[in-house]
């Protein structure tokens, strides 16, 4: 492996641990049956997923 | 519907008999391990390198993980390979989803780390490095990684189901009603000693207030980059905002050198009232402004800041300057917090060895994540001990300083007195040697004004690191590296206040609801600003007392705060006995029973001393009926200097001794109607009623521990799946592999 290769896994990496990788899963989950399925575009999604956490606020909690 | 497998049943492979390779192997861990424990316990005197602590750690670890996890996934639990999880069921795409094992590691151990396992050790090693040290390591294996492993189990069984709802399903009303009000009460208590301890790493630290201060407008970049500039991108925002927190570090010590130094000292007092009115700001602002961010900036300070410990630890390999155990251990008379070694070392060491706290996160968030119920080991068991790590690594950051250092910084004035030289001599009566010299000197290398009575853990772990760090980088940077750790520390405190507060406001909105409706929808604003008012302004009471109080701060609180974790771990461990027994296993319930009995002696013993010790240092009744004897005769006391704080010190004891009484209630109410449940299930097997989710058959692949065996690489390869696994593609299924 080189260290792009590398580099860029590791990258991956942090992009899944910090979840930046929701959108692609909700836009694959939307098209998984229906390729041509409507989704919202980054933007609106980013949003309602930040509602979705102010409404219960135990989801993403860390602790002492 | 069939699948074929190329590989055996994973049940056959866990029996697969030890190969003489593996022998060699786990006898030298083994040997490792002992020899680390040996010279930790046998040092006479000498200064020995904290790389034997870690030995020994880790050594118990790589055993414990290996042979104790292993026996509790396979025999007592019976992790089922071939059972899809709620992730692999409900698969949504937002909260049930898949993850990867290796990300999800990450993900459940950022959740359940945070400040706690950085300041129990620190306190607790005013008995020396031993006692701490042992109940960290022996703690974790037998019921911290063991409360977390089965919690996550049970949760994921049941759909991703909250402890509380667990609680309320198996035990019954009462004692779910008893595990609802102790959590919101811990909450209280935790968000109180948190903010202590900010507040005493603060105050009077014009380069912390400014660096710390900084991270606001930086969290406030950040959260308007993601919702506006660039929706969602986290990772690259995150970089930059890790550059900017170091920008602030560096900037604190131009601003503490200038003429601004007196704009960012700020007294105790006022420090309480801006993070008390941040905190509710913050807490009813919408998430993505600071909050989000704020998560995001800590996680990566916690990943980096301790993945450097280890490092710095290991290549300076520092020397242990406290003694293995000191005097106050058995005397109970330590300057740090009172009373003797047991009950209160097994309770001011919570987070690191046991904590309560995280089985609201193995219960709820993690299961719905899952892969496969195989990984609850590596994720469950792995985490906490990676968590109990780094408790380790606060002991050891804590017993490099010289230890009259130690006490000079962690005892409160009343009994060192507020100069060196007063400093110098009762820590010289105490039996530890530092000249005011010595105390002038160390504050100056940090650039700080003084070290004395920087209580609360914060500044001596920060000093203990800057001491490692520069061992490595040269004396130059200690003062940036114990602002850094400060820093670090500080950080995602104020972001577990913000986060914290939220959570009680929810619970207060979700109870208070039941009494007047329009409380319950969460973005009605005027009950939303009511109810974090009142929870705010609850744990800033007890911040206040904390630093008001003549006799309280630390010593005071954190016994109260110790006790309350690990009753809600208590809690959670009779959850889990509870349905080992309603599950069949009574002949393993000893497997969290056993540490369940250990946590409620400790904690009713710590609570009964707190209620009725007659030492007044211990009791807080005790504290309140000699404090109120001095009024009545018109006199303060000491070290109360008048009758005000006099009578402050009695509504204060008179409040936490009462909620130590009622902590001690709630455990024994959950207990005995734990009890009760477990012994009509005994006594009619028929009638119990299964809350388990029905058995599916699951279509994922995925290997169980961090790097996959050969068995399951072959796996993997027969359905096309890379190193992270996935979903068996239908149109491979029923085909030979």
């Amino acid at each position: 492996m080189t260290i792009t290769t590398v580099g860029k896994k590791v990258w991956r990496f942090i992009q899944e641990l910090t979840d930046e990788t929701a959108y692609e899963r909700y836009v694959e989950h939307a098209r998984k049956h229906d390729a041509a399925a409507e989704v919202m575009d980054r933007r609106e999604f980013e949003r309602c997923r930040m509602d979705q956490r102010e409404a219960d606020p135990k989801n993403g909690f860390r602790c002492c | 519907m069939s699948t074929t497998h190329a590989t055996a049943p994973p049940e056959d492979r866990a029996r697969k008999p030890l190969t003489p390779k593996s022998i060699a192997i786990w006898v030298l861990v083994a040997v490792i391990g002992a020899i680390g424990w040996s010279v930790l316990a046998l040092a006479q005197g000498e200064e020995i390198s904290a790389a034997w602590m870690v030995a020994a750690a880790l050594g118990s670890y790589a055993i414990a993980y290996r042979f104790y996890s292993k026996f509790i996934a396979w025999r007592v639990l019976k992790v089922d390979r071939n059972r899809a999880t709620p992730a692999e069921l409900n698969d949504n795409g937002v909260d049930f989803h898949p993850t990867d094992r290796r990300v999800l590691l990450g993900h459940h151990f950022a959740a359940i780390s945070g400040a706690g396992p950085l300041v129990g050790p620190v306190l607790a090693a005013q008995m020396g490095y031993l006692p701490g040290t042992i109940w960290i390591v022996a703690g974790v294996i037998f019921a911290g990684a063991v409360q977390d492993m089965v919690v996550l189990f049970f949760s994921t069984r049941r759909g991703g189901r909250s402890l509380g709802q667990m609680a309320r399903e198996e035990i019954g009303p009462v004692g779910g009603a008893a595990a609802l009000v102790g959590v919101f009460a811990i909450m209280i208590i935790l968000l109180a000693v948190l903010a202590l301890v900010v507040v005493n790493a603060l105050a009077g630290s014009p380069w912390g207030t400014f660096s710390i201060g900084m991270t606001i407008p930086i969290a406030l970049f950040m959260g308007f980059y993601l919702r506006v500039i660039r929706p969602g991108r986290v990772a690259e925002v995150s970089v930059v905002g890790i550059v900017l927190l170091l920008l602030a570090l560096v900037g604190g010590k131009y601003i503490a050198d200038s003429s601004l130094a007196d704009t960012f000292t700020l007294s105790k007092e006022a420090l309480v009232i801006w993070i008390v009115v941040y905190s509710f700001i913050a807490s009813v602002l919408p998430v993505w402004m600071l909050l989000a961010p704020r998560d995001y900036l800590s996680t990566f300070m916690k990943f980096g800041t301790i993945g450097l410990l280890f490092v710095g630890v290991l290549v300076a390999s520092p020397a242990l300057k406290m003694d293995g155990v000191t005097d106050f251990a058995g005397a109970g008379t330590g300057p740090v917090f009172a009373g003797s070694l047991f009950p209160f070392v097994f309770i001011t060491i919570a987070c690191g060895a046991v904590s309560g706290f995280h089985a609201l996160i193995s219960s709820g968030t993690t299961p719905k994540m899952l892969q496969k119920e195989t990984q609850i080991r590596m994720i469950g068991y792995g985490s906490m001990l990676m968590e109990s790590s780094v408790a380790i690594m606060a002991m050891i950051a804590a017993c490099v300083l010289d230890p009259g250092l130690f006490f000079g910084m962690n005892s409160a004035p009343g009994v060192i007195g507020t100069t060196v030289q007063s400093a110098s001599e009762a820590i010289n009566n105490m039996g530890y040697v530092i000249t005011p010299e010595a105390l002038t000197a160390a504050a100056k290398s940090v650039e700080e004004a003084s070290l004395l009575s920087r209580t609360g853990g914060a500044p001596t772990f920060a000093l203990g690191v800057s001491e490692i760090f520069s061992a490595v980088t040269g004396d130059g940077l200690k003062a940036f590296w114990y602002h850094f750790a400060i820093m670090f520390e500080a950080l995602f405190i104020l972001t577990a206040l913000d986060a914290g507060t939220r959570v009680g406001r929810f619970m207060l909105q979700d109870s208070l609801g039941n009494i007047y409706k329009p409380l319950k929808k969460v973005s009605w604003w005027p009950g939303l600003i009511v109810t974090s008012a009142i929870t705010t302004a609850l744990w800033g009471y007890f911040l206040w007392t904390g630093v008001k109080d003549p006799l309280g701060g630390i010593n005071q609180l954190f016994p109260l705060f110790g006790i309350s974790n690990q009753l809600l771990a208590a809690i959670a461990l009779t959850v889990c006995t509870t349905l080992l027994i309603k599950s069949g296993r009574l002949k393993f319930a000893w497997v969290t029973g056993l540490p369940t009995l250990w946590l409620a002696v400790v904690t009713l013993t710590a609570s009964w001393q707190k209620v009725f010790s007659t030492d007044v240092k211990v009791g807080f009744f005790e504290l309140r009926s000699q404090a109120q004897a001095a009024i009545d005769a018109g006199k303060p006391f000491p070290p109360a200097k008048t009758i005000g704080e006099t009578e402050t010190a009695v509504t204060n004891a008179t409040v936490q001794g009462t909620l130590s009484a009622v902590f001690a209630l709630l455990v024994i109410i959950v207990i005995i109607d734990a009890t009760r449940v477990c012994v009509k299930a005994l006594r009619n097997p028929e009638a119990v009623v299964s809350h388990e989710d029905p058995y599916v058959e699951s279509k994922f692949v995925a290997p169980a521990q961090l790097f996959a065996t050969k068995e399951e690489k072959a796996e993997l390869e027969a359905a096309g799946l890379g190193s992270g696994g996935g979903r068996i593609s239908e149109d491979r299924e029923g085909q030979p592999a």
